[in-house]
């Protein structure tokens, strides 16, 4: 058992962490405030490596691991929860099915140019009336001559208004007892593929979502991921890495937090001492520091199980499901070593906690995680 | 980053296991109904190493390491939580003998301990008013000659009535020198003068004899004393930080046991049609306490390989008992919950879980003191 990080690791994420302070922390309120995509960063992320961490360096990507990647996460997403999640859409949510799942000519045509952030890609699974439950999916996909053709609509598609392919499931066989799904590569500018503006959202403002639409949407065979019939594993094997980019997500934006809390306790008087000197004060920040590490291990173990070809659907949730209420405590809590001013827009803790919120929604809400995990317990 | 124990760790790790499954499971409930253990089973720990798991062979010892020993104390625990706590104080004298003792010290008392067969090691630090601050202790150690005259009481000494040897922190120095002026002794447990009080009567942990101690002229030889005058103070920590490790692990033990009942009492019992497992009110907890019960894992092997590395690891330490020890409770809590009126009664384990489990938040060092080792860490 070791607990460290290899050389190349500690590389990456110093490299991350280095260039969040630089180029993306101080920029951090202002792509809030104004809901901006932020491009600028997205180019220089994409320089990093930072869109295809894990996909091997011939199909576009950074060619390291997926502990790696955990790492870059958490450093960006410490920054910028938004530019966090774009990136963790873009690297588990498209490029890791179409990597797992994909042919050579999808490798090639489409994974490498999303892989090395030339393009961005996106994922379509929820829709308006089908989120944690993928049996009742309206979009279906009907056969025709050379491939499928496409009808319904996706929503809360991050990455969605800005993204060159969406990987998109749809049913395709609704004779069985349980619908059976397939999943689909669609370009943008495909026709019948349209996009909604961008959704309002309580926190994450500069990731932008929206809904999609497919309207007699003509998909090729060459466009079909993973085999017709098998699309609800595609999308269960891609949620199992997701998750651990959601919950180093979710770390990061609550050390994010826990480090503001701490310089701002050693700062802030009252009663004629600085507030860490309370020890209201200084078990706060002590059940911060410690939830964050039990997460960072969870989420870990994950990537590491992810890394070795083992079976990580139960280790994923329980790293989402903890990370992720963790970071909705943890940032509840630096807004209240705060005080008023946690609750001004003026210092990043207020943005921390609406960050945090989502994630314990999407990539699997905390109910769809504690289903998995009691289900794997009472196999 | 290898989250699997090395060929050794499991191999110390499944020797736990079958042992608690074989030897110690089937007499658990009894253990903790007469309040005592049987020390054959003392013993057998000592034939499997267990007592001395991070020892040097040289020393008796099994010389596997920490996490060997962290993930023995869990497999001990989950079978009983008194001789997991027993075992992992024994280790922990040892260990701080072995390490801050010269070397007639640690040959006369570190294999005996590892043996098991002579008595227990034990912890003589907490006083009646001196629990979580030692600067505030009141024993004194008077040189005489060739002599120490140690003179005070002490509490809550696990294992204090079974020792083979204890080790005793007594003042030195007048009460001004607060934690400075304090040193350790290690004292025998037939030692004249020391006075064996008699075993509280505790919720939990009920097989593990805690005793209040007095010292009355109680006279060792200089050679007796551990580490230097003023070291005290300075083991007592190391000691402490180590020990949280096995809390960490004692505490995940349990709450692996607990959660293993509840799985399988959860598949049994049924209500409105179902088993109760079919039940997402029952389901959900089950996932809770799963997840805590593997962050409280990680965290505790974390701090047994920083350790085993010979990094710093008291804030991890802290952290892991901290945590595994609130977690231990919320899951055992659960337990009884998900047995319903059964986890009330002694007829399922999970009640004795729950006792067993309560006291992890409040020995070495309670959570509040942890709170501020990790503060104290994340303010410096």
């Amino acid at each position: 058992m070791d607990f460290e990080l290899t050389d190349e690791q500690r590389m990456i994420r110093d490299t991350a962490r280095e260039f969040a302070a630089r180029e993306v922390a101080p920029k951090a309120a202002e792509l809030d405030k104004n809901a901006r995509w932020p491009s600028e960063i997205l180019t220089k992320m994409a320089e990093l490596g930072l869109f295809g961490v894990a996909i091997p360096q011939e199909h576009g990507g950074a060619g390291m691991d997926t502990l790696s990647y955990a790492l870059a996460m958490e450093e960006i997403s410490a920054a910028c929860a938004s530019c966090g999640v774009i990136m963790s859409v873009n690297n588990s949510l498209f490029c890791d099915p179409v990597y797992k799942f994909g042919n050579d000519d999808q490798k090639k045509r489409v994974l490498a140019p999303v892989a090395s952030g030339e393009k961005l890609g996106c994922f379509g699974l929820t829709e308006p009336m089908s989120g944690s439950d993928a049996q009742t999916m309206v979009t279906g996909a009907e056969r025709t001559a050379g491939g499928f053709i496409l009808n319904g609509a996706k929503n809360w598609i991050t990455n969605g208004p800005h993204a060159d392919w969406i990987i998109v499931f749809a049913v395709t066989d609704r004779s069985g007892p349980k619908v059976k799904h397939t999943a689909f590569l669609v370009e943008r500018g495909t026709p019948g593929f349209t996009q909604n503006a961008a959704d309002h959202k309580l926190g994450i403002h500069a990731a932008h979502s929206c809904t999609v639409f497919f309207e007699n949407c003509k998909v090729p065979d060459a466009n079909i991921v993973g085999k017709v019939g098998d699309g609800f594993k595609v999308a269960m094997a891609t949620l199992d890495g997701g998750r651990i980019g959601i919950a180093c997500q979710a770390i990061g934006i609550a050390r994010a937090a826990f480090e503001k809390s701490v310089a701002y306790a050693k700062e802030r008087k009252s009663f004629g001492v600085p507030i860490a000197q309370h020890q209201a004060i200084q078990f706060m920040l002590a059940d911060m520091a410690t939830q964050i590490d039990a997460a960072r291990l969870l989420a870990w173990r994950a990537a590491k199980m992810k890394d070795q070809g083992v079976r990580h659907t139960a280790e994923s949730a329980m790293a989402k499901l903890y990370a992720s209420e963790m970071a909705t405590r943890v940032t509840h809590k630096a807004i209240q070593v705060h005080g008023g001013y946690g609750y001004s827009t003026e210092f990043p803790v207020e943005r921390n906690y609406r960050d945090a919120r989502i994630t314990e929604i999407y990539e699997g809400t905390s109910e769809i995680q504690r289903i998995v995990i009691a289900a794997n317990l009472l196999r | 980053m290898n989250f699997e124990p090395t060929e050794t760790q499991a191999l110390i790790q499944r020797a736990a296991r079958d042992f608690a499954a074989r030897v110690v499971l089937p007499i658990a409930a009894e253990i903790d109904a007469r309040a005592t253990i049987p020390p054959a089973v003392v013993r057998a720990l000592g034939e499997l190493g267990l007592m001395a798991v991070n020892i040097a062979p040289e020393l008796g010892g099994s010389g596997a390491g920490v996490v060997a020993y962290a993930l023995a104390v869990q497999e001990i625990a989950r079978a009983c939580a008194s001789i997991a706590v027993t075992m992992s104080v024994t280790n922990m004298v040892g260990e701080a003998i072995a390490r801050f003792g010269t070397s007639a010290q640690a040959s006369h008392y570190c294999p005996a301990l590892a043996r098991g067969d002579e008595g227990l090691g034990c912890f003589a630090l907490s006083e009646p008013d001196a629990g979580s601050d030692p600067g505030a202790m009141v024993t004194t150690a008077r040189r005489d000659g060739a002599e120490w005259v140690l003179d005070g009481a002490k509490q809550w000494i696990s294992g204090g009535s079974a020792a083979r040897v204890l080790i005793v922190w007594a003042r030195t120095g007048p009460p001004e020198t607060g934690t400075k002026g304090i040193a350790c002794f290690l004292v025998d447990g037939n030692a004249a003068g020391l006075r064996v009080g008699r075993p509280e009567d505790k919720m939990g942990l009920r097989g593990s004899s805690t005793v209040p101690l007095e010292f009355a002229s109680c006279r060792v030889p200089a050679t007796a004393m551990l580490g230097s005058e003023n070291d005290g103070f300075k083991i007592a920590m190391m000691a402490l930080d180590g020990g949280r490790i096995g809390i960490g692990a004692q505490a995940v033990g349990i709450a692996r046991a607990a959660l293993e009942e509840s799985v399988r009492y959860a598949k049994d019992r049924r209500t409105f049609g179902a088993p109760i497992a079919e039940h997402q009110a029952i389901q959900w907890m089950l996932a809770d306490m799963q997840t805590r019960i593997d962050a409280a894992h990680l965290l505790s092997m974390r701090a047994a390989a920083m350790k085993e590395a010979g990094r710093p690891f008291s804030r991890e330490a802290a952290i892991a008992k901290l945590f595994a020890s609130e977690a231990a409770i919320a899951v055992c809590n659960s337990a009884v919950q998900i047995h319903g009126g059964y986890g009330y009664t002694r007829d399922f384990a999970a009640e004795r879980h729950l006792r067993d489990a309560r006291v992890t938040t409040i020995y070495e060092g309670t959570s509040e003191i942890q709170r501020l080792v990790i503060a104290r860490s994340a303010l410096a």
